[in-house]
């Protein structure tokens, strides 16, 4: 059954994107009045990055997420395969979102959010200096059209093998999708790191952690997870997707569970590490957080923490749309959140509040992922025909 | 009491599940089955009610936890203060973050042990203790389902038999327990 995008939703996203330019135009005139436009030009870049950012990390999420079903030669996830691919859909529309704003950081050198790329700053800094060999535009550019030209690549091929195999059917898509799958992982095992190193470590430039990478691929993760779970109810309460039963939902709301407890792992490593060893150069991290964002910065992990933990601990709340729906949308922007303090905490400091700008700017471009997530579901049918694991997945029962 | 017990063996887990399907609509109660490793599904089926392992699970984790808290601020607090990189050693709340990776090991540890040994208990399968399979090949890649007569006073022997016919098993056997 090929699926029609309703009116109701629609009108729901053009009006985010109505309210969310509407709000961020407000913001904008409030910036310019305050302190003489100061902040202006660094806030609203680090607003388009923490956006870009956060709806381009769903996006890769999902290609990820395919890309890991198909490793491992996964049965169930066939009949919610094509909600994986539409997800996964964002993705060329996320990387033009990353190449502009990270293009118009550039061309202000830097914006005052990625310090190293001001020569007045690097002058005057011994531990920059120290770090141009990796960090400078030239070779920063190249690393971001590597990662962003792999990962459209990778997409492309996934989504056109995938239109394919309903058409003509057999294995040779299957092993291809393997073999492709297991490459791109571990492409995606080493940009995934860097690439965060790049675009959000290299903000609180002095500082370091080898874990980062994987702190914020898990926060990403965990964001695309919520948006497949809610993305396949509401889809199943539209009357679409027959073969999904009670054991997808669940099976996909355990991820949501257990890849909540990887980010709350991962959060918990780098904190604990860094505050028990005590070195000057790596609490300054943390002395900024707890500074200026003490109630955000922990009231957001204790929320995406033990919101999880406490109600979608028992397998029925992972069965059951309301409860998942509900903790889903509150971690989802927890992640924000997150994402949030790790941009603007190193660039504006204690001068960054929540205020028009960033609600609007957050509620425009999720009206647009939205927009682009529903018209990628109509391009291909609902339901895979040839998948090799498809009866599998049609008497999936846990 | 003589009790006649009719087991039926099968060589695939859904054609047991699909066969104990039949048997329950007809009314038949199947008593247990026996299989390599679990059933998805077959729980419900046979009526088999939810496991409460759950809830023991729960208290030999708070056991855990509670066996590490109060531990570790016994080793690491009262009984010999250290001085871990200048911490204060005179507060195990303050220190918190440094006890939370063995609390949570400790938790886990108490909780998968006591879970082990309560489902070996509760199924009389510690180590050393008789069998409770029916045949040996339950263990390898056979699936037996149990029917007892006592259960099952509104059918004939043969009846039962009769009915297992349809279910497709691949040989059956029968036992009279004292």
């Amino acid at each position: 059954m090929d699926f029609k995008i309703t009116k109701n939703a629609n009108i729901l996203t053009l009006v985010l994107i109505a309210v969310g330019l509407l709000f961020t135009g407000i913001g904008v005139v409030i910036e310019a009045g305050h302190d003489h436009g100061h902040h202006l030009g660094q806030r609203l870049a680090g607003n388009l990055l923490i956006d870009s950012f956060f709806f381009f990390g769903i996006g890769l999420g999902a290609l990820f997420f395919l890309a890991l079903q198909y490793a491992t030669e996964t049965g169930w996830y066939a009949s919610v395969k094509r909600v994986i691919e539409a997800v996964a859909g964002f993705l060329p529309v996320g990387i033009i979102l990353m190449v502009v704003t990270l293009l118009i950081i550039t061309l202000q050198d830097g914006a005052h959010i990625y310090l190293w790329m001001d020569e007045e700053v690097v002058k005057h800094d011994e531990i920059i200096q120290g770090k141009s060999a990796y960090l400078n535009k030239a070779f920063f550019w190249i690393r971001t059209l590597v990662y962003f030209a792999t990962y459209y690549i990778f997409w492309n091929g996934f989504k056109k093998r995938s239109l394919l195999e309903d058409q003509v059917g057999g294995t040779d898509i299957h092993f291809t999708n393997y073999k492709k799958a297991a490459v791109f992982l571990v492409f995606f095992a080493v940009f995934s790191s860097t690439s965060s190193w790049d675009w959000i470590m290299s903000i609180d430039v002095h500082w370091f952690s080898t874990l980062f990478g994987w702190y914020v691929f898990a926060g990403m993760w965990c964001s695309t997870m919520v948006v497949l779970v809610t993305l396949t109810l509401y889809l199943k309460k539209q009357g679409y997707l027959p073969n999904v039963n009670e054991s997808h939902i669940h099976d996909l709301g355990k991820w949501m569970f257990a890849i909540s407890f990887l980010w709350s792992y991962l959060w918990f490593s780098q904190f604990m590490l860094i505050w028990y060893a005590n070195i000057g150069e790596e609490v300054t991290y943390y002395i900024t957080r707890i500074k200026d964002f003490k109630l955000m910065y922990f009231g957001m992990f204790l929320i995406n923490f033990a919101l999880p933990m406490v109600l979608l601990m028992s397998r029925d709340a992972k069965r059951h749309a309301g409860i998942l729906t509900f903790v889903g949308a509150i971690i989802l922007f927890g992640h924000w959140v997150d994402v949030y303090i790790m941009i603007m905490a190193g660039s504006m400091g204690e001068a960054a509040y929540i205020g028009f700008l960033e609600i609007g700017l957050l509620l425009a471009v999720l009206g647009l992922f939205l927009k682009m997530i529903l018209k990628n579901l109509t391009k291909a049918p609902l339901t895979v025909v040839n998948h090799p694991f498809l009866d599998e997945s049609l008497h999936h029962e846990i | 009491m003589a009790d006649k017990v009719i087991y039926a063996m099968y060589d695939d887990d859904d054609v047991l599940k699909d066969g104990a399907k039949k048997l329950v609509s007809k009314g038949v109660k199947v008593s247990e089955v026996f299989s390599p490793f679990p059933i998805h599904g077959i729980d419900p089926i046979i009526g088999v009610k939810n496991t409460r392992l759950g809830i023991m699970a729960f208290m030999y984790a708070i056991t855990g936890t509670l066996l590490a808290t109060i531990g570790m601020r016994y080793f690491m607090i009262v009984d010999w203060p250290m001085n871990v990189g200048g911490k204060p050693n005179n507060s195990y709340l303050q220190n918190i973050l440094a006890f939370i990776p063995i609390t949570f090991e400790f938790t886990v540890l108490c909780a998968a042990h006591g879970m082990a040994l309560t489902y070996f208990l509760r199924n009389k399968t510690l180590p050393g203790l008789p069998a409770q399979n029916p045949d040996p090949r339950t263990t390898d890649d056979k699936f037996v389902m149990e029917l007892r007569l006592s259960e099952n006073s509104s059918f004939t022997e043969e009846e039962l038999t009769a009915l297992l016919q349809t279910t497709g098993y691949v040989e059956l056997d029968q036992k009279v327990l004292n």
